[in-house]
């Protein structure tokens, strides 16, 4: 079974304006959203406390979230979690008061609503804690993104490509970023990990149509760029998609059946893999190519006496 | 032509052979089981595994299986209820001796336990548990020695008849005090202080300088100095903390040191956090005390009460003790304990501060070839029946730990011999577990019930299986009998990837399940490109086994590219994430290197005895 043609000619470079109208339109709603909206932080970069309880019927979030603010509990979040029948409770970090005082508060109303409930799982981050999670997370997504630029620039032999690689690094985790702040899914550690592992995944993509162009520029040099890096994109496609495809499916699987602790985690993946393969097929070769990608830029010719050390 | 060198198809066999053999532990499920362990840490003998299992035997209590691991008597139980009345039993009859704790075990049978194989350990939030992480006040640690050198320079300055207007604490280049100054009369012999003070600190550098008031002694902490108080601190309240999370006879439990001044504490099945910080946090300390020889013993124990001047105390073996009243030292003037060797056998080293060196100087000098006994005494919560009612208390124990003859007379520095090896590991560690070195306090605490680590194995497992079912048909589907290699591979795979798992005990979380799913989601690339390629190949034109091979090498390159990138993020999350994330990077990362080997040599293995050699096929299933 094939899902593509073996010899798709898809004009790709030559409706590259349109799809840079698309990113740049996803990109800057994102950034939009992001500075206007911002990020439903978690617990672990605000500091704060978090309750998970399972109720034996159905939960009432508005009367616990009534009963919460009536103890003396400011800015309460109340969510159902999962299913109709556990809620989630989010407060910020409590002043003045010891990590068990809040709990015990908390277990006040809630037995207050109904005496079987069970707490499931109870957090507390200190604000201080908060804080260097967020700092650490900041960190490790600007040192992935270095690293990867630093790999890219040494990896391909013309910069045009490495620019390529680059921007389409930036623009998927932004949209991403921008997807969690218009959904206002709670933004946790575990989807800083999906994020990065979103950035190393995408790039494997673009790494893949980078490698073949080269492969196409050595084959015919007196090809126009436009056409070479047609063709590449055209000869992998079956591959981006294909890998793209096996890990949609489990992705998606976890996002149904891997539970709400997972969801953030899962959707990141979703949509950063959606986004990733979009923009190795129709962001980065362009950009390459409006860069001013040619055979020239990979296989200098040079003077008779240096010797060529291109594969 | 396709050939694959012998040499690689035996590797690829005896990896596969041996990643089964490590991932075979993660198959057998668990039993719920009664851990045994004794409270001193030491290692249950047979003998006494013998006195548990007879006792509970004799209380018609059944386990199905009972082994000594690591030290500890496991018990498996077929069920629950026979699980919570033999830890009633053994917590009623061996009190003394026991500590117990209610866990899991692995129903793997004994041949691999022996060989050192386990399951992957499950993080908290699929086994439900509580989690701490304390803030050491490293800051408040260098505080306290201050205070401590004050006091001594105090003490030292007054018995030489030395007169000084003042000592106080000073901050030299730094935000929070990291010295002492002596601040001397008009005229005042600064020669003598320093040597005072240099006796009583050699390690320190003294300087001193002129001042319109009169002459100023000073010592400086240097950075390093200082840093070493820290560390010193840290280690002790780990220590302490470690002693502590023993005795609450939870199984598996983790202390560990997590960045510069933080304290990580775990402990799976544990709900009720307040208890368990009120125990963690609780004061102990020590005190050292002549053993009162003129009186009888068993005396003082039939009247019920000690003579004049002496007190009644226990061993830590039930044995009753007379000690005299005077303290000689205690636990707050004990600057650092460690096990030593001696040329009595092992022993444990002990340093005082110089007040408490003093008080041992005379101590020892008058009481020479007596006994002196280690009082260690702890104040612990404790649930007791009032009225039917469950009261909270704080009891007061106090327990002798050794008694030993004074054999010289010592100072700060001494040594306490004439123990096992145990018991001087033990011994240095119950000394220095007495006295916290710095101030502890709870910045993070989360608490996972079972019920959710139940649901999250489940749902983490479920996920798992039916996200692999659904990639082995579309395989299948899209690629006939290559995709059938393909989904071979992929389950060796997993079970490599399960073996490394086991072998690096790296605690399995959530995150880390969910990147086991996306790992095999993304192993089915390297196959995927190699797959890719062979089509093209043979659209090409060339033969079925020159398009295997060179669909092979061609994807080579491709493969190692596109798993770099992957690598550089999960080696990032590595290095700056903390415990679940951290188990996410590591099977991200290891999950790396499986599908490397398992599509670049096992795929090919298998792809050569299939159409390798002589066969060559005129078509391929692809």
């Amino acid at each position: 079974m094939e899902l593509f043609k073996s010899n798709s000619k898809i004009a790709f470079m030559g409706s590259r304006k349109l799809w840079y109208a698309l990113s740049l339109t996803l990109f800057l709603v994102s950034l939009g959203a992001l500075f206007t909206r911002g990020l439903n932080l978690g617990v672990d970069f605000t500091g704060g406390v978090t309750v998970e309880a399972k109720f034996p019927g159905e939960a009432q979030p508005e009367i616990l979230r009534r009963g919460l603010e009536a103890a003396g509990f400011e800015d309460v979040q109340v969510q159902n979690f999962g299913s109709s029948r556990d809620v989630a409770i989010r407060l910020p970090p409590p002043e003045g008061k010891t990590a068990d005082q809040v709990r015990a508060s908390i277990e006040t109303v809630l037995r207050q609503v109904d005496a079987a409930v069970v707490v499931s799982r109870l957090d507390v981050v200190g604000p201080q804690v908060g804080a260097e999670l967020r700092n650490s997370a900041v960190i490790s997504l600007i040192a992935t993104l270095v690293l990867i630029f630093i790999y890219v620039f040494l990896r391909f032999h013309a910069w045009q490509l490495s620019l390529g690689a680059i921007i389409a690094a930036i623009h998927d985790p932004v949209i991403v970023l921008g997807f969690f702040a218009l959904t206002g899914i709670v933004f946790d550690l575990s989807v800083v990990a999906a994020l990065l592992a979103v950035i190393g995944y995408s790039l494997n993509d673009t790494v893949v149509v980078f490698d073949r162009i080269r492969e196409r520029f050595e084959a015919n040099k007196r090809l126009q760029p436009s056409e070479v890096l047609n063709q590449s994109v055209n000869q992998t496609l079956s591959r981006t998609i294909m890998t793209s495809l096996t890990t949609l499916i489990v992705v998606v699987v976890l996002l149904l059946l891997g539970g709400p602790v997972l969801q953030g985690f899962s959707a990141a993946l979703v949509v950063g893999i959606l986004i990733g393969t979009y923009s190795s097929i129709y962001i980065a070769s362009a950009v390459a190519l409006d860069a001013g990608l040619t055979a020239e830029s990979l296989f200098p010719t040079r003077k008779k006496l240096a010797i060529d050390d291109m594969p | 032509m396709l050939e694959f060198a012998r040499w690689k198809y035996v590797l690829v066999a005896i990896v596969m052979v041996v990643a089964s053999i490590f991932a075979l532990p993660n198959v057998f499920g668990e039993d719920a089981a009664l851990q045994v362990a004794r409270k001193d840490r030491a290692a249950i003998a047979d003998d006494g595994r013998k006195a548990v299992e007879e006792y509970l035997r004799g209380q018609g209590v059944s386990f199905s299986r009972s082994y000594v691991d690591e030290g500890r008597l496991m018990l498996h139980f077929d069920a629950v209820p026979a699980q919570l009345r033999a830890r009633d039993l053994v917590n009623e009859n061996f009190k003394t001796d026991y500590v117990t704790a209610l866990s899991f075990a692995s129903r793997a049978p004994d041949w691999l336990r022996k060989i050192g194989l386990r399951p992957t350990p499950l993080g908290l939030d699929l086994r439900g548990g509580l989690y701490l992480l304390y803030q050491v006040d490293i800051a408040g640690a260098v505080d306290q020695l201050l205070e401590v050198y004050e006091q001594d320079a105090r003490r030292a300055l007054s018995q030489q008849n030395i007169a000084f207007t003042d000592v106080i604490r000073v901050t030299e280049g730094s935000e929070r005090p990291n010295g002492l100054r002596v601040q001397l009369p008009v005229g005042a012999d600064v020669g003598q202080v320093r040597g005072v003070l240099r006796r009583l600190w050699p390690d320190l550098t003294i300087t001193s300088f002129e001042a319109s008031s009169g002459p100023i002694v000073q010592l400086v902490l240097t950075a390093a100095q200082i840093k070493e108080r820290q560390d010193y601190a840290i280690s002790q309240n780990l220590t302490t903390l470690r002693n502590r999370v023993n005795e609450l006879g939870v199984s598996e439990p983790v202390v560990q040191r997590q960045g510069l001044d933080r304290i990580a504490v775990q402990l799976p099945g544990v709900q009720n956090s307040a208890e368990v910080k009120d125990l963690l946090g609780k004061v102990a300390t020590l005190e050292f005390r002549l053993v009162d020889t003129q009186n009888n013993v068993s005396e003082a124990v039939q009247r019920g009460r000690a003579p004049f001047g002496s007190k009644l105390y226990d061993t830590r073996d039930g044995l009753p003790t007379l000690l005299k009243r005077d303290i000689i030292v205690t636990g707050d003037q004990l600057v650092d304990a460690t096990t030593a060797a001696t040329e009595q056998g092992p022993g444990v080293s002990v340093r005082l501060d110089a007040s408490g060196g003093e008080e041992m100087l005379r101590a020892t000098r008058t009481n020479l070839g007596k006994p002196m006994a280690v009082v260690f005494i702890e104040q612990r919560r404790e649930e007791i029946e009032v009225a039917g009612e469950k009261v909270q208390r704080t009891v007061k124990e106090e327990k002798v730990i050794n008694t030993a003859t004074i054999q010289g007379v010592f100072s700060t520095n001494f040594q306490i011999t004439g123990l096992g090896a145990n018991e001087a590991r033990d011994l240095a560690l119950l000394l220095r577990a007495g006295a916290l070195a710095a101030p502890l306090f709870v910045i993070e605490e989360r608490v996972v019930g079972p019920g959710l680590g139940k649901e999250n194995i489940e749902k983490g497992t479920s996920a798992l299986l039916i996200g692999m079912a659904l990639l082995f048909v579309f395989m299948l589907v899209y690629y006939k009998t290559f995709g059938i290699v393909a989904n071979i591979v992929l389950l060796a795979n997993v079970i490599l990837l399960a073996a490394l798992l086991t072998v690096f005990k790296a605690a399995l979380s959530l995150p880390g399940i969910a990147g086991i799913v996306l790992t095999v989601g993304m192993a089915v690339d390297a196959n995927v490109l190699i797959y890719e390629r062979i089509r093209e190949e043979i659209r090409n034109g060339v033969t079925p086994q020159t398009a295997i091979a060179k669909g092979f090498e061609k994807a080579f390159s491709a493969i190692a590219d596109s798993n770099i990138t992957t690598l550089i993020a999960g080696i990032v999350l590595w290095a700056l994430g903390t415990g679940a994330i951290r188990g996410f990077a590591v099977v991200l990362s290891l999950g790396i290197a499986t599908s490397m080997f398992t599509s670049l040599l096992g795929s090919r293995a298998l792809l050569t005895l299939m159409y390798g050699g002589a066969r060559r096929p005129a078509k391929l299933s692809i």
